[in-house]
């Protein structure tokens, strides 16, 4: 099968000051797949996750977005992102639909198709009847999906999600994991999460961080038939991530 | 220049989503009326005590026109740091700058749009303090070349405050902080202009670096072309300030 790489970062290292966020990652992500960013708090996802959408630079590495250099060519590789960060970026004294338009203009549609891009998103993204509320009114879990619609609302190459279900209800958590699933029909899609029932349920590939370090990448079959020593052959899934995250943070 | 203007409209029309731009031109609006009757019954009484038969030699534009300018300058000193504090720094604290980070557009067109926003304000501002000394004009002759060019200086001077605040802003991630500071700043300015022109340690130099002295030549009627372009290269400067200051936040300096 040949496959396109959308994201092809390599060799990422980030210092903030003398710690060592991120230590030597590689990530590349496949067209049409959902990767798991998987690792405990402070494995280092959210840096990462920064540093492929250009909000921090790597101290040392290579980034490409669509074959386009993130680093050398950075406005053109950012038409191929879209990106919900931890919190999501929402000025919370517009409208639903005016905060979209803006995002839309933002992302170089023009004029005359952004009312037709931000309907759309507002249809995906299940906000038609909150589109004359303020933000700031909504509860978190529309917020949450107002995050997610400026960051699809340009229809990127990759979609790059980060934590997209904390603090949400097990409700929401299901639909935001639903329009993620659907996502992943046209778009390629980065979500880190330090949920393993999460990356399970939509992620065709994982990719473990503990410490700033990969411990894993690869299928979730080949994750759950993971053994070493240490494992029994009955392991469950827990235990593997558990097992792993710990060789991860004892390497230091 | 697209981009620009979108974050310039956009965010000018944020100002007024929330009660801070009303207000600041209510506020604004109504100092500056009190000032303008103060100086109008002073004016008025001025007249009617000395001025009956002999020639004028202040009109009603030396007296009242320039100084509401001047008044205005004084009080924006106070209210651009306000302004300016949310461009960053209130970003920064509320988490919503990744999107503007994240979007396709460069650290300039950034900037700039940001400057634009508030540059529109601005001239809201110079219209409206322009409208009380051209409220006269329904009972006396005006000097208009005087309160055109008391205008532009008002705008350049205000354009300069603006500029000095984006950039503090984007040193920080607090708003308070960023206000503050920028309010220092501004006010050590005017120090400088305050200590050159003293009696004991008269120095041109300090007069010349502050912006406040610039402004005078305005307000008097006369347009220098160096002082426009004093406006222009310490606008120009800390603006450029701003956009290294961004990229090299990126780097994690």
């Amino acid at each position: 099968m040949s496959q396109t790489l959308l994201i092809q970062a390599h060799h990422l290292h980030r210092y903030y000051g003398k710690h060592h966020a991120v230590d030597d990652v590689s990530i590349n992500l496949f067209k049409g797949e959902v990767l798991g960013l998987l690792g405990p708090n402070g494995a280092g996802k959210s840096t990462t996750m920064k540093m492929l959408t250009g909000n921090i630079a790597p101290s040392s590495g290579s980034i490409s977005i669509a074959n386009i250099n993130l680093l050398e060519n950075a406005v053109a590789a950012k038409q191929q992102l879209g990106y919900l960060p931890e919190t999501p970026p929402l000025y919370k004294d517009m409208r639903v639909n005016e905060f979209l338009s803006y995002c839309a203009r933002l992302h170089d549609i023009p004029k005359a198709k952004v009312k037709h891009a931000v309907d759309k998103v507002l249809q995906q993204c299940g906000l038609e009847a909150m589109q004359q509320r303020l933000i700031a009114n909504l509860s978190k879990g529309y917020q949450q999906r107002v995050g997610i619609a400026q960051a699809i609302i340009h229809e990127p190459e990759v979609i790059i999600l980060d934590e997209p279900t904390v603090g949400l209800d097990p409700l929401q958590i299901q639909e935001i994991r639903k329009l993620i699933s659907q996502l992943a029909q046209a778009h390629s899609v980065i979500l880190s999460t330090h949920i393993l029932q999460e990356v399970e349920a939509v992620c065709d590939r994982v990719h473990i961080m503990s410490a700033g370090k990969t411990v894993f990448v690869d299928t979730m079959e080949k994750l759950k038939n993971y053994r070493d020593d240490s494992l029994p052959v009955d392991a469950s899934l827990e235990h593997i991530f558990t097992s792993l995250v710990n060789q991860g943070a004892s390497h230091e | 220049m697209n981009k620009i203007s979108l974050i310039g409209w956009t965010e000018f029309k944020r100002l007024f989503n929330s009660p801070l731009a009303w207000s600041i031109l209510a506020i604004l609006q109504f100092i500056l009326a009190l000032m303008f009757l103060l100086l109008l019954d002073g004016f008025i009484a001025g007249i009617q005590t000395e001025g009956v038969g002999k020639e004028l030699s202040l009109g009603v534009t030396d007296v009242i026109a320039s100084r509401i300018y001047l008044w205005a300058g004084v009080i924006m000193l106070i209210v651009i740091p306000i302004l300016t504090m949310r461009s960053f720094a209130e970003e920064r604290m509320n988490n919503t700058l990744p999107l503007l980070i994240s979007s396709p557009l460069s650290f300039t067109q950034l900037v700039l749009g940001k400057y634009l926003s508030l540059l529109l304000l601005i001239v809201l501002v110079v219209i409206m303090v322009s409208l009380m000394p051209l409220s006269l004009a329904l009972g006396t002759s005006l000097d208009y070349g005087r309160i055109a060019s008391s205008a532009l200086g008002l705008f350049l001077l205000l354009s300069s405050f603006t500029a000095v605040g984006l950039y503090i802003s984007s040193l920080t991630s607090q708003p308070i902080i960023a206000a503050v500071s920028t309010f220092g700043v501004l006010l050590l300015l005017v120090v400088f202009y305050i200590s050159g022109t003293s009696s004991t340690s008269a120095s041109e130099l300090f007069i010349y670096l502050s912006h406040i002295s610039h402004f005078f030549s305005f307000t008097d009627g006369v347009l220098n072309s160096s002082d426009i372009i004093y406006y222009l290269l310490f606008s120009l400067l800390f603006l450029v300030l701003t956009i290294r200051r961004l990229d090299n936040q990126r780097l994690g300096a």
